[in-house]
């Protein structure tokens, strides 16, 4: 059953030192309050997968907290690299991590994959690229009808996903909208599941049929962090805050002013600090 | 007075026009961020008002007013046909062949098309490690054509490249069809000083068109290869005012909405 759980206790419950955890939104609904509360409690040896890594995982990466991570783009989308990550994979710098790559095409299919308790993805793809010669998850298979080669990866299986989402009802049933990328995947592929959200409604009776919603029962924990996606956006809610991804390649490029600022914005604030952080960037009413 | 000022464009406004005519209003294109973002909305603000625009967050048909910082800004799934989940995007979509058009940018180019966006250097122990190839692999495979865009420098097109992030013509001729692939590949290639396009034999990129103003020693000075330029070599139409204008526009609007959202609270 489903609990509503102040973000503290909700990731103090699911996530533990040495799981394999999804931290997802495909530059939309980002979990930030989720990973910021998982900084702040200090886990350590993180396998951490995500598509596209983004800010919250180069703020892991530097505070030392993953061991490996699985990823499709190491990158802060439309402004360049990743420092963090950079000064990690090319320096050994807080500490070495172990990095497995792909395309999006190869984490997509084996999020869908976990999702539908598969063992595998198949899947046409990685052909002449560089990536099925450097990690050996990139297999094959030969399909047995026409004997086309196809690609193969391993599901996704984590431990535990989190995700940010625009609401839950009363009972716990999550609404995702705007561009849902990969949240349902990485709910239904993970062991637990973690959702924080922008309010509670009483009901969904008036949604439309067709919505994405993950039943109360596929959920292990939600919590009620307005802004929780900032820098990224909830649409309906507030828009990306562009603006604090070109920020970020300043802050990240130097190791001092990144502890410095998670310092301050991450170890010495808290969840309920987020809705003042989106406040500029809602619609005007 | 600089070269630009007797112009009237600077060679990266040139390129993105150049790149926005190749796209025909009946294209579905698959949408690279940066400079393929602006060359396909340019092509979508004059010539091809209908055209599919389709980037990997899952938008379809989207028609944005400002050019998208990243491939998931929300105006791109406001102002869309219809937005699809990201395994749905890839496997429908681009892998199902729907899409006519890839337009990939590029860190790392060779002349046969091979683009580089992972690492300069060694894999495991690289002197950059850049972003990766999010979804290019495959867009470079299941799309019918590739068009690739890049500014012009001896870094950037290499005899070499250090990693194969999305296969082009590979070693040239028939090598993608040996490994499989039945799609077109790269077929045209935009730069600030030329048009490109692979000799139907080889698959070695050759200019076909010079943009105005420019001469073949600047093509070769900042090309790491040896460049083959075709026999009856055209000079690329300059921009025209609309042409100018739309882009500009575009290019103010997409400035202001992202610093319109600036905060500097750090601390």
């Amino acid at each position: 059953m489903v609990k509503f759980l102040p973000l503290k206790e909700a990731v103090a419950e699911n996530l533990h030192d040495g799981d394999t955890v999804a931290f997802e939104g495909f530059t939309h609904l980002i979990p930030t309050a989720a990973a910021h509360e998982a900084i702040r409690q200090g886990f350590r040896d993180l396998t951490l997968i995500r598509m596209t890594p983004d800010l919250i995982y180069d703020q892991m990466i530097g505070m030392g907290m993953a061991k490996k991570i699985i990823f499709s783009y190491v990158g802060n989308p439309g402004v360049g690299l990743l420092r963090r990550a950079r000064d990690a994979i090319e320096n050994g710098f807080p500490r070495s991590i172990e990095i497995e790559e792909h395309s999006h095409a190869g984490m997509a299919n084996a999020y869908e994959a976990g999702a539908a308790g598969l063992p595998c993805a198949v899947f046409r793809g990685y052909r002449g690229a560089g990536l099925a010669s450097v990690n050996p998850n990139i297999r094959s298979v030969t399909c047995p009808f026409t004997g086309e080669v196809l690609a193969a990866v391993p599901a996704i299986r984590p431990d535990v996903s989190f995700i940010h989402a625009q609401k839950a009802d009363s009972k716990g049933n999550v609404l995702v909208e705007g561009i849902i990328g990969i949240q349902k995947e990485a709910v239904l592929a993970a062991k637990r599941a973690v959702v924080t959200v922008e309010e509670v409604v009483d009901s969904f009776d008036d949604l439309h049929p067709n919505l994405t919603v993950l039943p109360s029962w596929t959920v292990t924990a939600i919590s009620v962090v307005p802004g929780g996606s900032h820098p990224s956006y909830a649409h309906g809610y507030y828009v990306r805050d562009n603006a604090a991804y070109l920020e970020w390649d300043e802050i990240a490029a130097d190791r001092d002013r990144f502890q410095a600022w998670m310092q301050a914005n991450v170890i010495e604030s808290k969840a309920g600090d987020f809705a003042a952080r989106v406040e500029h960037l809602r619609p005007a009413a | 007075m600089s070269e630009d000022q007797k112009l009237g464009f600077t060679p990266n406004e040139m390129m993105t026009i150049a790149a926005s005519r190749a796209l025909k209003n009946d294209d579905v294109c698959f949408v690279g961020i940066g400079a393929p973002s602006a060359a396909c909305n340019v092509a979508r603000l004059t010539h091809a008002p209908d055209i599919t625009l389709i980037y990997e967050s899952g938008t379809i048909g989207t028609a944005p007013d400002v050019l998208p910082l990243s491939i998931g800004d929300g105006e791109l799934c406001e102002t869309a046909v219809t937005t699809v989940a990201v395994p749905e995007m890839f496997r429908y979509w681009l892998q199902g062949g729907r899409i006519s058009i890839g337009f990939l940018g590029a860190a790392q180019l060779d002349k046969f098309g091979n683009i580089n966006t992972t690492v300069i250097g060694d894999y495991a122990r690289p002197k950059t490690r850049l972003p990766g190839g999010g979804g290019a692999p495959e867009i470079a495979t299941s799309s019918k054509e590739v068009y690739i865009t890049m500014a012009q420098t001896k870094r950037g097109m290499v005899e070499k490249i250090d990693f194969f992030t999305s296969f082009g013509h590979g070693e040239g001729g028939g090598h993608r069809k040996r490994l499989g692939i039945d799609t077109a590949g790269p077929t045209l290639l935009i730069t600030d000083l030329a048009i490109w396009k692979p000799n139907p034999v080889t698959k070695e990129f050759t200019v076909v068109s010079l943009h105005p103003g420019v001469s073949r020693e600047q093509v070769q000075a900042t090309c790491g290869w040896v460049v083959k330029f075709a026999e009856a070599l055209d000079e690329t139409p300059a921009p025209t005012e609309l042409e100018l204008k739309t882009l500009r526009d575009l290019q103010a609007r997409t400035k202001a909405a992202h610093e319109g959202t600036a905060k500097e609270k750090a601390a």
